[in-house]
């Protein structure tokens, strides 16, 4: 990590450490939008919150590890998370699973190469009466078929840019 | 459509039956709250008879009285938003279209027990749910219902802030839920104490779930007579449910306490079933034999999920999810949860490649009756209730498998 680069990520922290405040309760939000940002905790990251909020840094990676939305490892700009709880299940989750790692060439749990795309299972999306469901970071798609995988990703590929968010959500509707 | 629908794309609406929820005069139980007494409120809510919808069924009455008589300046109302048990999504569509009767619920709570502090934590797969619920936070702060001297009552201060789960079952139980907005790791904590009396940063805390508050604004509404007349005398009132599986119609529906299961598979579709799954993973197998029971605290109690299983299901496989389901989402604080759930997972494996005899059978059932008493939180307690049920009442389907291409090993 360049110097310039871990200056700008202790920029951050102490502005999301002014927006959140700077006591135990302030870690899991901060974060959480750390993770938003970077798609990643560093360890660097890590000593960092743990030095603002005066805890070991232990601690901060104790939490880290807690929560399957926190990751230390880095993840894709796009995180993709099939639901594989009961409902999903019964309604074909396999096969949607078996076409997201045709068309991403990686297994579950893995991301691309190219750093755009993490393939991950989820537990209960709270989405089952039109299952199969999955999360693209915060969009829902229900009822997926393995034929509208292609699109997910496409749609996907096209908002890669400044405001892929956005960008998503106007493309896929 | 709702606005959240809209924003998603990919969403498709869900199916809901008629809800009192949208016949409810907006505000109405806040107005009628701010006029009573801290007393009378509770008095109310006791008298309904209402129990937490979220499953455990602990009464809400008793819950707010206990925080109301805690000695403490700062106290907390929690909103349970971690909706995370398998087939439950009647909190989604309920923070979708009435958050504000939730908000409401929360600020009557907040009035009742003394609390000026409210937090929502919404679990992480329902981010999506966030903008909305600012927004009407924001407006409900401009109509002065919220804030300082709600409604015009002297000393009544109430404001609500949101924060998010970052995917984990196990926060929805309260202590481990707390645990979470304290900046811990999810891990549930003894009780007692109990979070009324010991809550949010050792403060009294009601934690109550989504739809629970959202009655509870009802009750100050229409009266606690009104839901008192509805269910049976143990467990009164309306409860939505989330009905998915192999029925015709999957959604989220209304129903009186104590309605069997037949004439809810007749509602949504669902006849032909071979059984139900009430209660989500951590609840219990049903048989077809069995759809006379009831829905309630006092025969078959839940937070609403129900499991339709249509006639061609394996039941070793559902064992199986729920299963997996476990093993992934138990924290690994205490150990008949943490390597009970693996043991039993291993068995079903077992099962499915048709190798398990009788004897070992029986011993993996006296392990999981042991973790229902031994594990500290109710996770690990409940996490065998699928497995049991489905031994009890379907042995004749799991023994003596001969199909080893169910044991699906990829």
């Amino acid at each position: 990590m360049l110097v310039t680069e871990q200056d700008a990520l202790r920029q951050e922290i102490k502005a999301w450490g002014d927006m959140y405040g700077r006591d135990r309760t302030a870690l899991i939000p901060i974060l959480q939008e750390i993770q938003r940002k970077h798609a990643r905790i560093s360890e660097y990251a890590m000593q960092i919150v743990a030095d603002m909020l005066d805890i070991h840094p232990v601690e901060v990676y104790g939490v880290v590890s807690f929560y399957s939305f926190l990751d230390h490892k880095p993840k894709g700009r796009f995180v993709i998370r099939l639901c594989r709880t009961i409902s999903c299940d019964m309604h074909d989750k396999d096969r949607v699973a078996r076409q997201l790692q045709n068309d991403l060439g990686i297994r579950f749990g893995e991301t691309t190469p190219d750093g755009r795309f993490t393939l991950e299972w989820a537990n209960c999306i709270g989405m089952c009466d039109q299952g199969p469901a999955l999360l693209v970071n915060d969009h829902v798609f229900t009822r997926v078929t393995p034929d509208k995988v292609h699109d997910i990703l496409e749609g996907c590929r096209r908002a890669m840019g400044v405001h892929a968010q956005e960008q998503m959500q106007e493309q896929l509707v | 459509m709702s606005a959240t629908q809209n924003k998603t794309g990919g969403m498709h609406p869900t199916t809901t039956g008629p809800l009192s929820f949208g016949s409810v005069k907006p505000n109405q139980g806040l107005q009628n709250a701010a006029k009573k007494s801290r007393a009378d409120i509770i008095a109310e809510i006791s008298a309904s008879g209402m129990k937490g919808r979220g499953g455990a069924g602990f009464p809400t009455g008793v819950k707010w009285n206990l925080a109301a008589a805690a000695q403490d300046s700062t106290k907390y109302v929690i909103c349970n938003a971690d909706e995370g048990e398998p087939g439950t999504f009647k909190d989604r569509v309920i923070l979708s279209e009435y958050s504000d009767l939730v908000f409401e619920g929360m600020t009557i709570a907040g009035l009742a027990i003394g609390a000026r502090q409210g937090i929502v934590y919404l679990r992480g797969e329902y981010s999506y749910l966030r903008p909305l619920l600012e927004a009407v936070l924001e407006r409900r702060r401009t109509q002065e219902l919220l804030g300082e001297s709600i409604l015009g009552r002297e000393g009544f201060s109430f404001d609500i802030t949101i924060r998010m789960g970052s995917g984990a079952y196990v926060c929805g139980e309260e202590t481990a839920l707390i645990e979470s907005l304290e900046g811990q790791r999810g891990e549930p904590r003894n009780r007692p104490p109990f979070p009324v009396d010991t809550g949010y940063m050792g403060h009294p805390t009601v934690v109550n779930n989504v739809e629970t508050l959202a009655w509870a604004a009802c009750i100050l509404a229409k009266g606690a007579a009104w839901f008192k007349g509805i269910g049976t005398d143990k467990s009164t009132g309306l409860k939505l449910f989330s009905i998915s599986g192999d029925c015709e119609r999957p959604g989220v529906y209304e129903f009186p306490m104590g309605i069997s299961i037949s004439e809810l598979l007749r509602e949504v579709g669902g006849e032909d079933a071979k059984a139900v799954q009430v209660g989500g993973a951590s609840g219990h197998c049903v048989p077809a034999k069995s759809f006379a029971r009831t829905l309630a605290y006092e025969d078959i109690p839940t937070g609403g999920s129900i499991i339709v299983l249509g006639p061609g299901r394996d039941m070793l496989g559902i064992a199986r999810n729920f299963l997996e389901f476990f093993v992934e989402e138990s924290c690994g604080q205490c150990t008949p949860c943490r390597a009970g759930t693996v043991k039993l997972l291993e068995g079903v494996e077992l099962l499915q490649e048709g190798r398990c005899s009788m004897k070992y059978l029986r011993e993996l059932c006296a392990l999981g009756e042991t973790m229902q008493l031994a594990s500290k939180c109710g996770l690990g307690q409940s996490s065998p209730n699928a497995f049991l049920s489905i031994v009890k009442e379907f042995q004749d389907e799991i023994m003596g498998r001969t199909d080893l291409a169910a044991a699906g090993k990829e």
